[in-house]
């Protein structure tokens, strides 16, 4: 039997229910995997042992009661340091909010605890989950499972990472521009982000509001499957989050992949693409059509105005939601402050760091007034036009293939230092946030020097169990799943 | 003075809720503070907004009884600023589309004398919009310290055209605004605790100009008189600088009430750029047309056409229904007893007098006037007691002392001319056998009364009064004392 670390949901189910292990066991397992490689991974910012213990006693409690909650009972599930859980730090990876505990859980934390899941740790990211490397935070870099040199991607980096090197069994991230997505292309794993609205947002700390969306991380299509059914749902807390009826998105699998219309559009397959990355999606692409499905070329003609609209709305929208962190209440407070205006210019300035700030102040730009119409309001214009690319496509086609990322995982430090360089690795995924529609990433290859490479799966809004279904029929039909990185 | 004075006001109204505007946290005034506060007040890391629809409609009600648009749709913007008692250094507003749109006001001018009603006219307004209020800040010697109570209680902004050409016009506006809304009960106007605030925006222009002035904005007016006193101050600085040829500077000041002045706060320069953008964490909400309608003509009686009505159908005097009108609970007091007996002259003098003589006189030192649901007092029993006056059952002199004691015990008049024997005596040959008594003991008032001085007959009366206990019926008494002095001679 593999390792319980390393083992997917319906395995450790059975385990639990048939008494070979306890969930405590488990946990355990888990925990004894992370002191052994987290020294290499640096996958968590905070870990409560203790709590995590205390929760997989009570599951273990329950099912000796004859209570099982169902399939997430006593599953340890890894959470990015962005949402917030009850009584535990949350710092989104931020020197701003050191010594921040939140006194309340987000709504797809209840209904985690609900499911009898065990909330286990603060999960590494960039800073306020802007990067797509995870080297912008202030507790350390995390390394990438397959090459401890490489990034594992960003920001929901320490999600990937975990999953990818066995601390978690599956975790939660948070994608505003493909911070799910990203990350799992580079680190092997499964991501996905769901529809805009599908899944409540409250207590997830905002970068951009009109873009972020909590989604699941896993080593399987059906594990991922498994994590979303658990936090789907309308929350009345979060007035952008919509009343969808429930899917069964794990029975959904294997039901209606075959025979579906993937469309491939060709402006992602031009320049700056790593030739492997090509050869693999393409390779992919021809799997499926072996398998009966229909493959269509599409245009998406706005593509190449996705990355400098996104950074405009999503640093407009970052400055005004990281206002709050003003040293009043309960964010940094600079100590040499001698009136209200250096309470605010020095707790930010001592507080953020660089990239955070650098957004900041992009996006105070482009809301200043006489710049607005330029920047912010043309943005909002192109946006549209790019949501009216897919909604053109998804006429043809029932979802869209491409790859996840232009490179596979680079080496730290390699971009640190060109912002562009490094906001130009979200190009494939940045525009499915700004039509607000659910994607995900599997693994479908290997490069020469091992290291994953991911192929984006893009489905119509509240397609999920499309999108699902097809990457889970490739991921039967491949063996990428069960690879494990060498740590 | 040779400038037309220009006035336009923003007058910010607390509207009354249980809950604030994005959250279930209660609000009420004068509670611990930081006590009415949740992690979407306090604005906590991952918290969001949610509506409170009560608050709009209650916003879109207002602005339908000033004859307001309202809007498609209601949508949010922010404001972003950093201010300490800012929860989240952004406020939730209608910036790009206010809820309710147009609209006037209906003022009275002051009179030529206080009893005289004065001309009335229509004061013409910009927008209506709803938005959340800040918190409070305190200034210790030492510290600062903020109440989070008030944060997030929804706020109604009644933003005028500058169409107000005196500070009388400005606090005749604010009288006519401030009853009209707490006539709604969309909120209590309270201007000391903070539930009705003003900013008044003041420029002069040379008389017959078109041109507006430049304008100055003066913030923190917290009482009526504080507007007045600061328009006029305001008026007297900008007229002396028009005087020696300068120029008013664009600024927003602020009035300090403790020394009758007024200093700048910041000038159009250092004027915050607020960067507004639409929330994206609420999503615009279709305003009903339906509802609107509904509500549209649900619509309760306006101020001044419930004074009008009572004036043309029951023919009251101004003095009576200036008293009446200006105090929703009295005119539906009023309305309440004349279903009881119709009489509204007399009920509508015994409200306007002896009720409000009761209500202050029995109000604590220092607190404002009982209001009728904190007594007693039954609008049936007013309607009773002006019926048994009419029907001579008592004097109007016994009905002072029947008012008093309903007041006070709730008990009707019948009731409490039953327990006290108030009743009128009608016993024509007792009160004969006084008067006869008193002719004959005032020879000196009857020879008065006979040489033509009709007064002279009140020093016969008072005795025989003293000897009922006040219950002998004057016009009888009258009536039967002319005839027996006449019998006399």
């Amino acid at each position: 039997m593999t390792d319980l670390f390393y083992s997917d949901i319906s395995t450790l189910n059975k385990g639990l229910d048939s008494k070979s292990f306890s969930a405590v066991e488990l946990m355990q397992s888990v925990i004894d995997r992370t002191d052994a490689v987290e020294a290499k991974i640096n996958a968590f910012v905070d870990r409560d042992i203790e709590d995590a213990l205390k929760q997989a006693r009570a599951s273990d409690e329950r099912r000796a009661r004859g209570e099982n909650l169902g399939a997430f009972d006593g599953i340890p599930v890894g959470i990015k340091d962005i949402l917030a859980v009850k009584d535990q730090s949350l710092r989104c990876a931020s020197k701003v909010l050191e010594g921040y505990r939140s006194p309340y859980d987000a709504t797809c934390i209840t209904k985690l605890r609900n499911a009898g899941a065990v909330i286990w740790g603060r999960l590494n990211m960039d800073e306020f989950a802007m990067g797509s490397s995870t080297e912008n935070s202030a507790y350390g870099v995390t390394a990438n499972p397959w090459n401890l040199e490489c990034i594992p991607g960003g920001s929901s980096g320490g999600s990937a990472a975990a999953v990818s090197a066995g601390e978690a069994i599956v975790s939660l991230g948070t994608d505003t521009g493909g911070s799910i997505r990203q990350p799992a292309a580079l680190c092997g794993v499964v991501g996905m982000k769901p529809t805009y609205g599908l899944i409540s947002r409250y207590g997830l700390v905002a970068f951009a509001s009109s873009l972020d969306q909590v989604g699941p991380l896993s080593r399987s299509v059906k594990d991922s499957a498994l994590l979303l059914e658990a936090i789907t749902g309308h929350d009345p807390l979060d007035s952008t989050s919509l009343n969808q009826a429930k899917v069964d998105y794990s029975s959904a699998l294997d039901a209606t992949a075959k025979k579906k219309t993937l469309g491939v559009p060709k402006e992602f397959f031009q320049e700056g693409i790593d030739p492997e990355i090509k050869e693999a999606i393409e390779k992919a692409i021809d799997w499926y059509r072996s398998e009966g499905y229909a493959i269509e070329e599409i245009s998406l003609p706005h593509s190449e105005l996705c990355v400098p609209v996104y950074y405009i709305i999503a640093t407009a929208e970052a400055s005004s939601n990281l206002a709050r962190f003003d040293g009043v209440r309960y964010s940094h407070r600079s100590k040499d402050a001698e009136n209200i205006l250096e309470l605010f210019s020095k707790s930010r300035g001592e507080g953020f760091g660089e990239e955070v700030k650098r957004r900041i102040i992009l996006g105070t730009y482009v809301l200043s007034s006489g710049y607005y119409d330029a920047y912010y309001l043309r943005a909002q214009k192109v946006r549209s036009l790019i949501r009216q690319d897919f909604e053109q496509a998804f006429t043809k086609v029932d979802a869209i293939i491409t790859p996840t990322t232009p490179t596979p995982a680079f080496k730290r430090g390699e971009k640190s230092d060109d912002p562009l360089a490094m906001y130009l690795n979200d190009i494939y995924t940045i525009s499915v946030n700004l039509a607000g529609l659910p994607a995900l990433s599997l693994p479908v290859g290997m490069t020469q020097n091992n290291l994953p490479i991911g192929m984006q799966v893009i489905g119509k809004a509240f397609g999920e169990a499309d999108i699902l279904s097809i990457a889970h029929d490739f991921e039967i039909n491949h063996g990428y799943k069960d690879m494990r990185p060498q740590i | 003075m040779k400038y037309e004075v220009v006035i336009g006001l923003e007058i910010h109204v607390q509207i009354k809720t249980k809950t604030k505007m994005f959250t279930a946290a209660p609000y009420h005034y004068g509670a611990e503070p930081n006590t009415l506060t949740d992690a979407v007040v306090l604005g906590l890391p991952g918290t969001l907004p949610v509506l409170n629809y009560e608050a709009i409609e209650r916003c879109a009600k207002l602005g339908l009884m000033l004859g307001c648009e309202i809007a498609e749709v209601c949508k949010w913007d922010r404001k972003n600023y950093f201010y300490p008692d800012s929860p989240k250094n952004y406020q939730l507003t209608q910036n790009e589309q206010p809820l309710c749109i147009g609209g006037s006001v209906e003022i009275e001018l002051p009179g030529a004398a206080r009893n005289i009603q004065g001309e009335h006219r229509w004061v013409q307004l910009n927008r209506i919009h709803l938005e959340e209020d800040p918190g409070k800040l305190s200034h210790t010697a030492f510290d600062t310290l903020v109440d989070f109570n008030r944060a997030g209680v929804p706020l109604a902004e009644i933003v005028t055209e500058p169409d107000l050409y005196s500070s009388e016009e400005a606090v005749a506006f604010l009288n006519a605004l401030r009853n009209l809304i707490v006539y709604t009960g969309i909120s209590d106007c309270d201007m000391e605790k903070g539930q009705m605030r003003c900013d008044a925006n003041v420029s002069l222009r040379l008389k017959g100009s078109e041109v507006l002035g430049t304008r100055t904005e003066m913030k923190n007016l917290n009482s009526i008189s504080n507007v007045k006193a600061s328009i006029e101050y305001e008026i007297k600085r900008q007229a002396k600088i028009l005087d020696a040829n300068e120029s008013v500077i664009q600024e927003t000041r602020r009035w300090d009430a403790s020394k009758n002045t007024s200093f700048s706060l910041r000038s159009k320069e250092e004027a915050h750029d607020y960067r507004y953008f639409p929330d994206p964490d609420l999503m615009p909400v279709s305003m009903d047309r339906n509802r609107v309608d509904t509500m549209k003509k649900a619509l309760s009686e306006r101020p001044f056409d419930r004074q009008r009505r009572y004036q043309e159908k029951y023919s009251l005097p101004y003095t009576i229904t200036s008293v009446l009108c200006a105090d929703r609970e009295l005119s539906d007091f009023f309305e309440l007893a004349l279903n009881y007996y119709d009489a509204p002259k007399a009920i509508a003098n015994y409200i306007v007098n002896d009720l409000l003589r009761e209500l202050s006189a029995h109000s604590e030192v220092g607190d404002s006037a009982l209001s009728i649901s904190d007594t007693k007092m039954k609008a049936e029993s007013i309607a009773e007691l002006v019926e048994v006056v009419e029907s001579g059952l008592i004097s109007k002199q016994i009905a002072k002392e029947v008012f008093t004691e309903m007041f006070v015990s709730g008990e009707s008049p019948k009731v409490i001319i039953e327990k006290k024997d108030l009743s009128q005596n009608n016993d024509d040959s007792a009160i004969e056998a006084l008067c006869l008594d008193a002719i004959a003991n005032n020879p000196k008032a009857v020879a008065q009364y006979k040489e033509g001085n009709a007064k002279a007959i009140n020093a016969l009366k008072g005795p025989i009064m003293k000897a009922t206990k006040g219950k002998a019926n004057p016009a009888t008494l009258d009536a039967l004392l002319q005839k027996l002095i006449q019998a006399s001679e």
